[in-house]
């Protein structure tokens, strides 16, 4: 049952759930965790109504593996946890990136390490929505900085795990979570909606892990005819275990070469005032909210201030920071880390401007007089 | 419109929710608004609060500093959040929580019962935050009367919704009749500064 069109208040976990809904979500397992047990609440509510189906699990790896049998039965299906939730699924993680199983795995960061404070803000997990999981791997990581920006940019989560399959991490944090702003909900018709490719030949000539060229296999709703295998081992194109050199090397490139294939379609970035900026700030989350301010106010005081805000983290958004280096003296990093991103905009801006970061890791969001005075030094 | 507006007290006044009400009034309004919390890990006893920002254009950063408008419901909150108001703003205190209040140098201090009419008006002490929200769209014309009581009704659980509305109309008729007293008197300084000069 897809939302009310038109103007409402609503919160950021509310939007991730109701944007989830309008892409098509009908699997949801999770076990929930501050700070995002909202949208298992609202899914709860939302998922039966739409004839889906909603599973409070017993932990974290029983609902990731929940969510990738779903989807392989042909639902679209999505997870929510926060930091400690978000260690035990990267199993899961792994398995459905080489798998090739779509699937929504949403982190509403707080402070940690471990329990951390489970009530606050962070952005600590940037490099573990990348990494996380052994072997490598590629994966795309989508970060909203608005209540309106989650409900649109989670819709996209879905298109592009069901266009490319592949699980796609939505990465949120604690302010963008529980707070509430407007958002103008777009008339269902209004909404793109993606399917995953499904295979156009009958069930004898079905090869589960064969592509074409554009490197995405079909895939079969189990329980439709179409029986095959899904191994986490290295497989070949039936889907059964392979140790052959030549498959092995072949499985991991075709991997990486699909994720370069989809990454100019999966690449969301807002550049505000960068054109002519002298300073630039490269933001993401709550933090791009800070930075935006402060780029308005660096501008009101005669200094040419910009803002690179990331939508997408990973694939990271390599050519609008060497853009931006050639033209402006030094690029600020804020973050509620001690310093992610700005190691990969360090390397894409690879020494054309000088790369500044600036960390708080104290539980409260960066304000924009810390950036603005920032921006004033470099 | 730009206005940063904080509601702190304790968890367990409904102060969130009165910020939710509040927000959600600036969208019936056709207002840009954005409504943010923090609170203890307590679901009773700790610090509590709210802030909204309600404006006409875009809102970047959603936190607010130094507030244009600022309820407090407890002491601890009055202490803390009282004097982080802006110069011309406003400082709506709950004399029935709150006995004394730090200097807010050029901010102006309401003090109302609001407690108490929640508890012997009303009938129920949990509406105090209705009375609250009805004293700020009373006083600071934060929101239409007709957006906070449609937003009212959406918002409480089902089945109190007359009792809430009741206390909001308890809290706007209180902020009206204080805002008369205030008149009254802003009448008698000019006739006797007109008196004076003459």
């Amino acid at each position: 049952m897809p939302s009310k069109a038109g103007a409402r208040l609503m919160q950021g976990n509310e939007a991730c759930a109701e944007g989830a809904m309008a892409a098509g979500l009908r699997f949801f397992a999770g076990y929930p965790i501050t700070p995002s047990t909202e949208i298992a609440e609202e899914l709860a509510l939302l998922l039966p109504k739409a004839g889906g189906k909603f599973i409070q699990m017993e932990d974290e790896i029983a609902s990731i593996s929940a969510i990738i049998g779903a989807s392989l039965a042909g639902a679209k299906a999505m997870t929510a946890t926060s930091g400690p939730g978000f260690s035990l699924k990267q199993e899961g993680i792994g398995f459905a990136s080489y798998t090739e199983v779509p699937c929504v795995i949403v982190n509403v960061q707080r402070v940690g390490p471990s329990t951390g404070v489970p009530t606050a803000p962070a952005q600590g997990d940037v490099m573990q929505a990348r990494w996380g999981t052994h072997g490598d791997h590629p994966i795309v990581v989508l970060c909203p900085s608005s209540v309106a920006e989650t409900f649109a940019l989670i819709i996209e989560a879905f298109n592009i795990s069901e266009r490319w399959r592949m699980p796609v991490v939505f990465l949120m944090d604690e302010v963008v979570a529980h707070m509430r702003e407007k958002v103008t909900v777009p008339d269902v018709s209004q909404i793109a909606v993606a399917e995953r490719p499904r295979p156009q030949v009958s069930p004898e000539q079905y090869l589960p892990y064969a592509a074409g060229e554009d490197l995405v296999p079909p895939m079969a709703d189990y329980g439709t005819g179409y029986r095959y295998h899904v191994t986490g081992l290295t497989h070949d194109q039936t889907g059964f275990p392979t140790t052959k050199r030549i498959e092995v090397d072949a499985l991991t490139r075709r991997l990486d070469a699909k994720m370069r294939m989809a990454a100019p379609h999966v690449t969301f970035v807002d550049e505000i005032l960068v054109d002519d900026a002298e300073v630039v700030v490269f933001a993401y989350g709550i933090t791009a909210r800070a930075a935006s301010r402060a780029v308005r106010d660096a501008r009101a005081q005669g200094l040419k201030a910009g803002l690179i805000k990331a939508k997408t983290l990973w694939p990271f958004p390599d050519e609008h920071v060497r853009k931006a280096a050639e033209r402006a003296r030094a690029i600020v990093v804020p973050e509620m880390n001690m310093g992610q991103l700005v190691r990969e905009v360090e390397r894409a801006a690879a020494g054309r401007a000088r790369v500044v970061g600036l960390s708080r890791v104290d539980a409260e969001p960066i304000t924009p007089d810390e950036i603005l005075a920032r921006l004033r030094e470099v | 419109m730009h206005k940063e507006i904080r509601l702190s007290g304790t968890g367990g006044q409904g102060l969130i929710l009165a910020g939710i009400i509040l927000a959600e009034a600036a969208v019936h309004d056709g207002r840009e608004v954005i409504e943010t919390q923090s609170y203890g890990p307590e679901a009773r006893g700790g610090a509590s609060r709210a802030e909204v920002i309600i404006a006409d254009e875009a809102i970047d950063y959603p936190k607010v500093g130094v507030a244009d408008v600022v309820l407090v419901m407890s002491q601890e909150a009055c202490n803390r959040y009282a004097a982080q108001v802006k110069p011309g703003g406003l400082v709506v205190v709950d004399e029935t929580n709150v006995k004394s209040v730090p200097d807010v140098a050029g901010a102006r201090v309401v003090r109302l019962p609001i407690t108490d009419i929640a508890r012997h008006e009303v009938g129920r002490q949990v509406t105090a935050n209705m009375v609250a929200l009805g004293a700020l769209v009373g006083i600071a014309g934060l929101a239409t009367p007709e957006a906070a009581e449609r937003a009212v009704r959406e918002r409480v659980p089902k089945g109190t919704e007359e009792l809430n509305l009741k206390a909001f109309r308890l809290g706007m008729e209180l902020a009206m009749e204080r805002a008369r007293e205030r008149a009254r008197e802003r009448a008698r300084e000019r006739v006797r500064e007109a008196s004076d000069a003459t």
